[in-house]
């Protein structure tokens, strides 16, 4: 038994030398679990924007992109196994969509040298460059969602929040937690009062939640939730005849997937956004041509438009830009990991590079740099509609509270610079 | 032919009295740890080490700790994902709070901690059996997940809950955090889990395993025939304890490096291990072994099989994973209740007459 391991391992070993031949993206995907209606339109989106490249453009800047899919089951142990298992493959980036696995992940990438892309979620304070080098979560981060959030509770009351009562309702889990420290901050400045309530993973139980919320008569309910947990808090709120209107969830509590089962009844529930929402762009036109069409969009095909999916294609297309960036910067095609880290922290996002690639105004024009891993940390507002059964935009990308937010960035990342005796700084 | 006592003289108590008394047995047994100490680590890399070895190493340590709870002596247990928890997070409190000291000592002091917290919860069992102390455990599963949530000290009021890995070391070898190089967290964990199993070996051979035996198989006989409960049962959850936490101090610091509480050592974390235990045998140390083998390397040899070799959907693997191993569960209960060390047994028997069976 031990004697076919090794040789097993030596095979592998000798099998995992790099092949420089395409450009390797990772997809850390979950298609199974409770949270896999979340992970499947990602992941869909993901691959299909490298496909898309592929066949329409014969990949970024001529050279092909390959897409090595690992089911993590948005475990942590699954999660490791798979990095451990794809990064010997010259991978250039990684984008887990688990906040669980990219705390693992952080200090690893940054031995190995391999940037680690956490759009939206993750480590909020990896918006500090200077200590978290390889970690990137531009466009936006947790905090800049909870200040989002408020910052439209503001708009909706006339700019004062003070003796009002905001519950927020979250994933028992280092997600959910992320933005308490925010909220609590914001609640201080702004006089209302924050009551939280943990919902437990996986989070089909949340009777008792609700039931506080009844007794507690909150002015409105903040939702950080992921997977099974969006839907039976929907459905809870409904059934309470919580109004939906002043029921607000981050963007991973805001895809049709969440709202579809309460039926008419999630009518005017919100999310806030970093990336726009719908099909009404022309990229979704080449899509059609150049992978749905010809039978090569990933998993059923069926999610093309949808929150998520747009989410998915959204971060790949972050990735191949910074690609094209690397490629540029260095000068050569075959770009290695160390490479596309450069070309991350380079990265320039315009509107008429987004309007060149088909996307316009599909999220907000930034520049990422050394120093600010975290980019503009612009957020909008959408709303569902039941009838018609779409998500819109209610609230265009609006600054959020950077005065809260980087004095706790400032304050979490030093707290990891000194456990971690990193020296801050940029090179 | 081999395998047999035939012509191997024992002259001495020491010689009849070892664990292997059968030469091509013994002499297998130090093949395989000359192979584990001095082949694997010359030839090991990241892969092998962070998605199969170290796991493998650490699931047997807990394997063997809870054998010797419900194989041994017959007190069910679904708390083990708790106790890991007890573990990890008294080695994190530890590995903070005195970074200058060796990882082998917090290791150690982690499974002393959790031995403790283990008798702790283990107290019930001197009144309620069976059914209801697995009831009793498995509050002390939530209770411990839960508290591990709830107070801040735990996790040193870290914004996410979460706890992470410093880097530390022994003897100025790295070996925790992520510049760790793969063949030290593997020689680490392997002493571990060799002493470990030594311990185990031992202590179910002599007078405390008989105690824990006679305890399991009948407690009032026991009693009658002189056998302290009280002592016998908590000695169990002790061991149990000390076992179980230094394979939770192991899971969090060398194997995972950041762990979330519920995620890591939710109930889920409780059956695996106990599923290790009754598919590698009840009452076994090699059980342990084999069991922890099975369950760590069959999905990810599923894995490689369905989406490397195959070129299958992940999510399709992913589900065929699920169905293979419930079945190869469901199969192995019904063929074989006795798990698969009896398997080894009935090989060794086998052996044993080869090539004259008659």
């Amino acid at each position: 038994m031990k004697k076919t391991l090794t040789t097993l391992a030596l095979g592998a070993a000798m099998a995992a030398g790099p092949a420089m031949a395409d450009l390797v993206f990772p997809d850390l995907s979950y298609r199974t679990g409770p949270y896999a209606a979340g992970g499947i339109p990602f992941s869909d989106g993901y691959n299909d924007y490298f496909t898309l490249l592929n066949e329409r453009d014969g990949g970024i800047g001529g050279v092909p992109a390959k897409v090595i899919e690992c089911e993590t089951g948005y475990n942590t142990e699954k999660g490791v196994e798979c990095y451990e298992s794809t990064k010997g493959e010259g991978a250039l980036i990684y984008q887990p969509l688990s906040t669980g696995i990219t705390y693992q992940l952080i200090p690893k990438v940054t031995a190995d040298n391999i940037p680690l892309h956490t759009m939206g979620y993750g480590r909020t304070s990896a918006a500090n460059g200077e200590v978290f080098s390889h970690v990137f979560n531009y466009p936006a981060n947790y905090w800049n969602g909870a200040s989002g959030v408020v910052n439209h509770l503001l708009e909706e009351n006339g700019g004062d929040l003070s003796g009002k009562k905001i519950a927020l309702v979250y994933h028992n889990s280092a997600y959910g937690k992320e933005p308490i420290r925010t909220l609590e901050e914001l609640s201080k400045k702004h006089g209302f009062e924050l009551v939280t309530l943990p919902v437990d993973h996986p989070g089909q139980e949340q009777k008792s939640q609700w039931l506080q919320i009844r007794r507690e008569r909150p002015d409105n309910v903040v939702m950080w939730g992921w997977g099974v947990m969006n839907q039976v808090a929907i459905q809870e709120a409904a059934n309470i005849r919580f109004p939906m209107e002043n029921f607000i969830g981050v963007w991973w509590s805001g895809a049709e997937h969440d709202v579809m089962s309460a039926g008419a009844k999630a009518n005017g529930y919100k999310a806030v956004t970093f990336h726009n929402v719908g099909r009404d762009f022309p990229v979704f036109d080449d899509i059609k041509t150049h992978v749905s069409d010809k039978g090569l969009a990933a998993g059923a095909g069926d999610q093309i438009g949808n929150v998520l999916y747009n989410r998915g294609m959204y971060a790949a297309m972050l990735a191949a830009e910074a690609a094209k960036t690397a490629q540029e910067i260095h000068g050569t095609k075959d770009i290695t990991a160390a490479m596309m880290r450069d070309g991350m922290e380079a990265l320039v996002m315009t509107e008429e590079k987004m309007a060149g690639l088909g996307m316009p105004n599909f999220g907000p024009a930034f520049n990422v740099s050394c120093e600010n891993h975290g980019g503009p940390g612009l957020v909008g507002v959408t709303q569902w509609d039941a009838d018609s059964q779409t998500w819109s935009l209610i609230s265009d990308f609006k600054a959020t509270d950077g005065e809260v937010i980087g004095g706790l960035i400032a304050e979490d990342s030093g707290a990891y610079a000194a456990e971690n005796n990193i020296e801050a700084g940029c090179k | 032919m081999f395998y047999r006592e035939a012509g191997d003289f024992k002259t001495s108590y020491q010689g009849d009295s070892q664990t292997f008394p059968i030469k091509f047995d013994r002499y297998r047994y130090y093949a395989v740890m000359a192979f584990a100490f001095l082949v694997v680590p010359f030839m090991i890399n990241d892969y092998w080490a962070n998605a199969i070895l170290l796991p493998f190493l650490i699931y047997s340590i807990a394997a063997i700790g809870l054998n010797i709870l419900v194989g041994y002596c017959g007190q069910v247990s679904l708390g083990t994902g708790g106790f890991m928890a007890v573990g990890a997070y008294a080695a994190y409190k530890l590995m903070t709070a005195f970074p200058e000291v060796s990882m082998f000592i917090h290791v150690i002091l982690a499974g002393g901690i959790t031995a403790v917290v283990c008798v702790g919860f283990g107290l019930p069992s001197l009144r309620i059996k069976g059914f209801y102390l697995a009831v009793a455990t498995l509050a002390a599963q939530f209770f411990l997940v839960w508290l591990f949530n709830r107070v801040p000290w735990f996790y040193n009021y870290s914004a996410s809950g979460q706890i992470n890995a410093p880097e530390r070391d022994t003897f100025g070898i790295l070996i925790t955090g992520p510049n760790a190089p793969a063949w030290a967290t593997y020689l680490f964990c392997l002493i571990f889990l060799t002493v470990c199993a030594l311990i185990a070996r031992n202590l179910t051979r002599g007078m405390q395993g008989r105690s824990w035996m006679a305890i399991r198989d009948m407690d009032i006989a026991a009693e009658i025939i002189g056998v302290n409960p009280l002592k016998a049962k908590l000695s169990a959850f002790a061991v149990s304890g000390f076992f179980i936490g230094i394979s939770g101090a192991l899971f969090f610091s060398v194997y995972l490096g950041a762990v979330e509480v519920g995620e890591a050592f939710g109930i889920n974390k409780s059956f695996l291990v106990l599923f290790m235990v009754i598919i590698g045998g009840l009452g076994s140390i090699f059980g342990s072994f084999a069991g922890a083998g099975f369950l760590v390397l069959l999905p990810v040899v599923l894995k490689v099989f369905g989406v490397d070799v195959m070129g299958w959907p992940t999510d399709i693997v992913a589900h065929f994973q699920l169905v293979i191993v419930g079945a190869l569960i469901i199969f192995f209960l019904i063929v074989e209740p006795h798990g698969l060390a009896q398997l080894w047994r009935v090989a060794k028997e086998k052996l044993r007459l080869w090539p004259f069976p008659h």
